[in-house]
């Protein structure tokens, strides 16, 4: 968008190679998705890490942000990381939600000291 | 909307600005401000659905199974093309080539047409499978397997999650037929073209966002 950005912006040829490069990650994804992958997190964190390169792919290129002034990098990446902080502290609590003080995070009871009066 | 009035009084830039840089990068950051809002709004319906998922894993990943995931796929193909095409025309506009806008424009508003049309279709087939929530979900599916009444949180994310999708798709293919539009007429030149760019981050985004939509509902069939 600045003057001095003008001169590298992208071409056609970019555009398609990074088409390319989405529609092989959309390939990828679609084939994670059918492997039988142990333990079910595992399945979510390849399918969204692939998301998160493609949406990188076309933030970056399709919607130049690496072309453009640093201002519109940052107020790109301000949605995304607010985001980021209410999906953290969302989490934060309901994945320890049902694991009160007497259990550990596998919900095995957590022996008080009082259990051992021998101690 | 400075682009709107310079459109309409044929000054560019607009006077509030020293230059065209100016008015080209407050436009941008403008239409960055209002993507986030957007990625906001999409955002919260992501998270509940992550946190719904974690306490029925079962029911989601049955959900997943229920949906058509190559018709999700083909889909998200047509939109990543109408968003290269989109990206085309954005370059062709900064050539000054208003032939080249335009046919790129067409392309890319035929492709959406596509993935609303096959959309609509998916709606149609999950209608059919019972698996609309107070409409007509129903416990068995057709194939006589038991379902869990939770895969109607699921199905109620789908239809919520995907349905706005669908509506931003709508505003974005008028949004592109005006500036088709205005472009045949010769509104836009290799000096102003701010519109044409504005309107293709608006595209872009939609296609960012069903880029996360695929995978969360379609992908993950295993709890």
């Amino acid at each position: 968008m600045t003057t001095e950005a003008q001169h590298d912006q992208p071409t056609s040829r970019t555009y398609f190679l990074v088409l390319v490069g989405l529609l092989i990650l959309l390939a990828l994804t679609v084939g994670a998705a059918f492997l039988k992958i142990p333990g079910h997190t595992w399945g979510m964190i390849i399918a969204l890490t692939i998301a998160f390169a493609k949406a990188l792919l076309i933030a970056l290129y399709f919607m130049h942000v690496k072309f453009s002034h640093k201002q519109v990098a940052a107020f790109a990446a301000a949605g995304f990381v607010w985001l980021g902080i209410l999906i953290t502290l969302t989490a934060s609590d309901y994945i320890t939600r049902n694991h009160p003080a007497s259990m550990n995070y596998k919900g095995e009871p957590r022996y008080l000291q009082s259990d051992y009066p021998g101690r | 909307m400075s682009q709107l009035t310079a459109l309409e009084h044929d000054s560019y830039p607009a006077e509030q600005f020293e230059d065209t840089q100016q008015q080209s990068l407050a436009a941008t950051l403008g239409m960055w401000t209002f993507l986030a809002t957007e990625v906001l709004f999409f955002g919260v319906l992501f998270t509940g659905f992550y946190m719904y998922r974690m306490r029925w894993p079962d029911a989601f990943a049955d959900g997943a199974k229920d949906l058509k995931w190559y018709l999700g796929g083909i889909n998200t193909a047509v939109l990543l093309g109408s968003s290269y095409f989109v990206a085309l025309a954005v370059e062709a506009a900064r050539s000054g080539d208003r032939r080249r806008i335009v046919r790129n424009l067409l392309i890319a508003i035929a492709l959406g047409v596509m993935f609303i049309g096959i959309k609509f279709t998916e709606y149609g087939i999950e209608y059919h499978d019972h698996l609309v929530p107070s409409l007509n979900f129903s416990s068995v599916s057709p194939e006589g397997q038991p379902r869990a009444t939770q895969e109607q949180i699921f199905m109620t994310y789908y239809f919520v999650m995907t349905g706005f999708h669908a509506l931003h798709m709508i505003v974005g293919l008028c949004v592109l037929a005006v500036i088709a539009f205005f472009a045949r007429r010769g509104k836009f030149s290799a000096a102003y073209h701010n519109p044409v760019e504005i309107a293709g981050l608006y595209w872009h985004f939609v296609d960012l966002v069903w880029v996360f939509v695929f995978p969360t509902l379609y992908l993950l069939r295993h709890p």
